[in-house]
């Protein structure tokens, strides 16, 4: 029945490209000594992920020794996050904000309940943080702030370098979850002003279960586990070795195709944006211009995500909402309610995450295929007939 | 996450769209997860003789009004009062567990619209 699949969840995750498998293939069974043996063999898988910490750190403008490697952007974002709190001899301030991802938001939550205490800042109705309430918000006893570079929901674009600045010159920490934006633009971590950056490869053609963590030189957290001394004792464990490589080609093979993609991503989303905005009661969730290249989020009104998810799926289209009924929980998402949706609306939320292998094509068979399904909800929806 | 059946009636809904002079109308929704359903039936011999619904919210909300609308059409006003929100999550074969109470309402949208029959029975009796 489905005879064409269009995949547009690339902000959920991404297949690996060719070019990254075949690089990971050696060190199943070919190359598989471990990196921390002083052997020939395990010398020369220890070589290789130097190389792809080097290429992860030419990534980011940064250098080699900065970089450690993590499980993927849950695990950084709590490494920095909790190994900050963990370093400080007593409780002290956080500050975040309202529409970051659970991975950040869950585990300030866990340290309140730790005696920390914490800030989320509101966002404006397009999802921004002004860097002014940053500044508010620091008290004498702030110790990390930590402010999405993206929403992963609404692809809103946060103003992370002003806000680094802020943070720099009141000496306190700034970490960035970073894994929607890595390999999607250009990111420099000197640039931002970051002392933490987290970053997950499957967002961008690499493997899943493999991220890194930039922490800046001079800075100290206290590792979440004990182990040996892998990734200087951060992350202890054995490397995983093929996801480690994997990272390291899909992070320089993203990067150094982000001219070209930024561009073909930016022209599809906007046609994908203007062709759905034109069937009607559609509006346009997060920035319309400070948003990621492939981030397209609206709200049909009047019907429900999920309805809109399940039809779309027998189409062949993939796609993902914010609605309650498909997040699992009874509650709209929390980035819809901040940017002050009301339920309904919230209720209504598609997300369509564009990326490598997207084309007009693409587009042209969502917009031929989305206005039926809409118009077919809208005729049993009881708020349609009352509007 | 939904058995074919569910899918069939999302897919191919019976019974939608509105009565205009119905004998009674319901509404329920979810203050929760904001799903809304209305229901309309018609009455005749103390028999429901046609039914018909509108509903905002997931498959599984549009699926159990179809299936709501399905079993009691044809039943008395009592037999179909019967009919809870589970006998319609069971006569769809099941439903994911998280969507049992959120989702699965078009029973109580029923008791409201045969609430709302009654009503009008007794007002126009005493008139």
């Amino acid at each position: 029945m489905k005879s064409r699949l269009v995949y547009m969840d690339h902000g959920a995750t991404t297949p690996v490209r060719k070019e990254v498998f075949d690089a990971m293939i050696p060190f199943f069974q070919e190359q598989y000594g471990n990196p921390s043996s002083l052997h020939t063999p395990g010398r020369k898988v220890r070589q290789a992920v130097e190389e792809a910490r080097e290429k992860t750190a030419r990534a980011l403008g940064a250098g080699a020794e900065d970089i450690y490697f993590t499980a993927g952007g849950t695990e950084s974002n709590n490494i920095a996050l909790r190994g900050a709190a963990k370093e400080r001899a007593k409780p002290g301030h956080i500050i975040t904000s309202s529409v970051e991802h659970h991975a950040v938001l869950d585990v300030c939550q866990d340290l309140e309940r730790e005696g920390h205490w914490v800030t989320y800042l509101p966002v404006d109705q397009d999802g921004l943080v002004d860097p002014e309430t940053v500044k508010e918000a620091i008290t004498g006893d702030t110790f990390i702030i930590s402010i999405m570079a993206a929403n992963n929901e609404i692809g809103t674009l946060q103003p992370i370098r002003e806000i680094g600045s802020v943070a720099r010159d009141c000496g306190i920490l700034f970490h960035t979850d970073a894994v929607q934006v890595v390999g999607q633009l250009p990111v420099d971590v000197n640039d931002l002003n970051v002392d933490f950056l987290s970053l997950a490869a499957h967002k961008f053609n690499g493997p899943k279960g493999i991220g890194a963590l930039y922490m800046k030189k001079g800075v100290k957290v206290d590792p979440l586990y004990r182990g040996g001394s892998q990734e200087r004792k951060l992350r202890p464990g054995t490397e995983n070795v093929p996801g480690v490589i994997g990272l390291g080609r899909a992070v320089e093979l993203a990067v150094s195709e982000i001219p070209g993609k930024q561009k073909k991503l930016e022209y599809l989303r906007d046609r994908l944006i203007e062709g759905l905005i034109g069937i009607g009661d559609v509006v346009l969730n997060g920035h319309p211009q400070k948003r990621l290249p492939g981030n397209v989020n609206v709200s049909f009104k009047y019907i429900e995500g999920e309805s809109v998810l399940l039809s779309l799926d027998m189409e062949g289209i993939a796609a993902s909402s914010g609605s309650a009924c498909s997040s699992g929980s009874l509650e709209p998402s929390h980035v819809l309610s901040a940017i002050g949706l009301d339920h309904p609306t919230a209720h209504g939320s598609v997300r369509f995450s564009l990326g490598f292998g997207n084309s007009e094509e693409d587009i042209d068979y969502v917009l031929e295929k989305a206005p039926p399904i809409v118009e077919r909800l809208r005729s049993m929806s009881p708020t349609y007939h009352a509007r | 996450m939904y058995n074919d059946k569910v899918m069939e009636h999302f897919n191919n809904p019976r019974n939608v769209g509105e009565i205009p002079d119905a004998d009674g109308v319901g509404e329920t929704g979810s203050f929760k997860c904001g799903d809304t359903m209305k229901l309309y039936i018609k009455v005749k011999n103390d028999r429901i003789e046609d039914i018909k619904f509108q509903t905002f919210g997931c498959g599984a909300a549009i699926a159990s009004s179809s299936m709501l609308t399905e079993m009691v059409k044809g039943k008395t006003v009592e037999e179909a009062a019967q009919v809870t929100n589970q006998d319609v999550a069971d006569e769809l074969g099941g439903l994911p567990p998280m969507k049992l109470h959120c989702s699965n309402l078009a029973a109580d949208a029923l008791q409201n619209a045969i609430a709302d029959y009654k009503d009008h029975k007794i007002k126009q009796q005493s008139l």
